[in-house]
């Protein structure tokens, strides 16, 4: 069976009560599931004998600026074995602008989530070491947001003191 | 190197004191030290800033510390037109600048629903193979000079020359090429550049052979090395590893031969792979996939076919400028497309290719605008520094400088 049919199918057997909604846009894979579901499919993506999705490409994040649900997490993961890869997206609100940790499941999601957390303030839980990946710790804002402006805001960096 | 607590953020202090430290180590000293290496130490390649723990020479935890080169080029990517991204692309992995322009202008096609002529891809390959070589020269000679073997670096940066030299006849530019263009490349490679290259990549194998036997015998070298910084293949995977430094640990991914882009599919080449995951491992790694890189550009030389090297997509791609100078229809595409850009149709693309330090990829949002609503860029030095903690835990301080050389972060990439 084509690998494109069998994760989804995979994941709707698996997990009858989550709405999974599945797109395919120039030969890429996409599904898209509500954000409290996200660590139980991705250990389960992980560790299904017939996915195997070991590697963890690349975790970030969308910022729609207008939109309801503000900001999705998107993921995306690599299977050796069907040499396949799949995006995985989560919506995430800011009114609760908080996601579940995948770093138990691939620790190379530790730092790329860090990342997203530095870039778009959303805060993973149970994260083991949720601090900011570039700017300083003590930077009040969240550069890619779309309301943060492109020339930054003066005075947000102060200069090291001598 | 310096000790000094006061200039450590606490964040970072508690970040060292929660990592895990429950190595034993036979007649342990019981003098515990915090060790701030960087962000400017030369053997750090960049600004790389790594904060030890230390309990005598041994290394009970490492923290390390990015952002000192963060240019906010993803922010930029969402204000700028496609085009206008492709200078930026040079300065992220700078050590091969040829590799992510080809990245970029992959994905941007991908998303763009274009393709470039043949010659243009053979181009694109042959470009990206000699940044791979020029890439693991300075790998490989810093490395070495690293651990204490000073001539190699003066030879191999010697061979990188050379093909900085072509980059100039090929482009113009040296180091910050930006060659190639949404649709195609720059201009044509003229006779001149065909021949330079082929003089580099026949005299190349001699000359890698010989850099080769300064350190291959070196005991100095190779004792330092060895079984130095071992990450297994399955730890390997869990942290996110690509390129040589994977391959070094056993696993056979390579994007050229997984997922072929451009006409890998076309040329034949070996992926080397060695299953110690050390240093060494990770060096000789290097040195095999240079040489299947001269093949492939002996073979791009052999194969590469006549006709154009951009595309005829007057709405997409940016017209000659002799043709704008010239005609009005041209004119008015070349306007349009500077000051409006080329709206690829609204939808989202990953496409990544195997860059000098592994998977290089671009995840391009567009809303059908003349600018990317979001562009990440997946750098493989980012996830390749991430390793660092697990592999200098255990080690000696001195050990630090070969495990960083070995593993090739640059730190425009990491930072972006």
């Amino acid at each position: 069976m084509d690998i494109k049919e069998l994760v989804p199918q995979k994941l709707k057997e698996q997990f009858n009560e989550i709405d999974f909604k599945v797109t395919e846009y120039l030969d890429e894979l996409t599904i898209k599931l509500p954000k409290e579901h996200i660590v139980k499919v991705c250990e389960f993506l992980k560790k299904d004998s017939d996915l195997e999705f070991s590697l963890c490409l690349d975790i970030t994040a969308i910022d729609w600026a207008k939109r309801k649900n503000r900001f999705t997490v998107v993921y995306h993961i690599y299977s050796f074995k069907n040499n396949f890869r799949l995006r995985l997206k989560a919506d995430v609100d800011e009114s609760d602008c908080a996601i579940d940790t995948v770093s138990s499941v691939w620790k190379g999601a530790n730092w790329q989530e860090r990342e997203t957390y530095d870039m778009y303030g959303i805060k993973f839980n149970d994260h083991p070491d949720l601090r900011r990946m570039y700017m300083p710790e003590d930077f009040e804002y969240h550069p890619l947001r779309k309301d943060f402006p492109l020339m930054g805001i003066p005075g947000s960096i102060p200069l090291p003191k001598k | 190197m310096d000790s000094d607590l006061k200039e450590v953020h606490p964040k970072i202090i508690q970040a060292l004191l929660d990592a895990d430290s429950d190595i034993t180590v036979e007649d342990a000293l019981e003098n515990e030290m915090v060790l701030n290496m960087g962000p400017q130490h030369p053997a750090t390649h960049g600004v790389l800033r790594l904060v030890l723990r230390l309990d005598g020479e041994t290394i009970v935890a490492c923290v390390p510390e990015l952002g000192y080169l963060h240019r906010g080029y993803e922010k930029l990517a969402e204000n700028i037109s496609y085009y206008e991204f492709i200078p930026h692309t040079d300065r992220l992995d700078y050590i091969s600048p040829m590799a992510n322009n080809v990245a970029w202008v992959l994905a941007v096609e991908k998303l763009a629903g274009l393709e470039a002529p043949p010659r243009a891809q053979y181009i694109r390959m042959m470009v990206a193979e000699l940044a791979r070589i020029t890439s693991h020269l300075v790998a490989i000679g810093s490395f070495a000079m690293d651990v204490g073997a000073m001539t190699v670096f003066l030879w191999t940066l010697r061979e990188r020359e050379k093909v900085m030299d072509i980059w100039d006849i090929l482009c113009g530019a040296r180091f910050t090429n930006s060659y190639t263009r949404i649709g195609g490349v720059a201009n044509d490679v003229s006779s001149e550049a065909l021949a330079a290259i082929k003089l580099f990549i026949d005299q190349f194998d001699d000359n890698l052979t010989e850099c080769e036997k300064l350190i291959n015998t070196n005991r100095i070298f190779v004792e330092r090395v060895d079984g130095v910084g071992v990450i297994s293949k399955d730890e390997a995977i869990d942290l996110g590893f690509s390129g040589p430094n994977l391959r070094a640990s056993g696993v056979e991914y390579d994007i050229r031969r997984a997922q072929p882009y451009l006409k890998y599919d076309q040329v034949d080449f070996k992926i080397p792979i060695y299953t110690e995951g050390d240093c060494l491992a990770r060096y000789f790694v290097r040195v095999d996939e240079m040489r299947e890189s001269a093949k492939i550009v002996r073979q791009v030389l052999e194969k590469m076919p006549e006709g154009e090297t951009i595309l005829n997509k007057p709405k997409k791609v940016l017209p000659r400028k002799t043709e704008v100078y010239s005609k009005m229809e041209e004119l008015i595409h070349d306007f349009m497309i500077v000051n409006f850009g080329i709206n690829p149709p609204a939808g989202e693309i990953y496409h990544s290719i195997e860059g000098s330090k592994g998977e290089l990829g671009f995840y391009l949002v567009s809303k059908g605008d003349g600018h990317p609503w979001k562009c990440k860029i997946r750098s493989p030095s980012f996830n390749n520094i991430q390793s660092l903690p697990k592999l200098v835990v255990g080690q000696i301080v001195s050990d630090v400088v070969a495990i960083v050389g070995s593993i090739d972060p640059i730190m425009g990439e990491a930072d972006k």
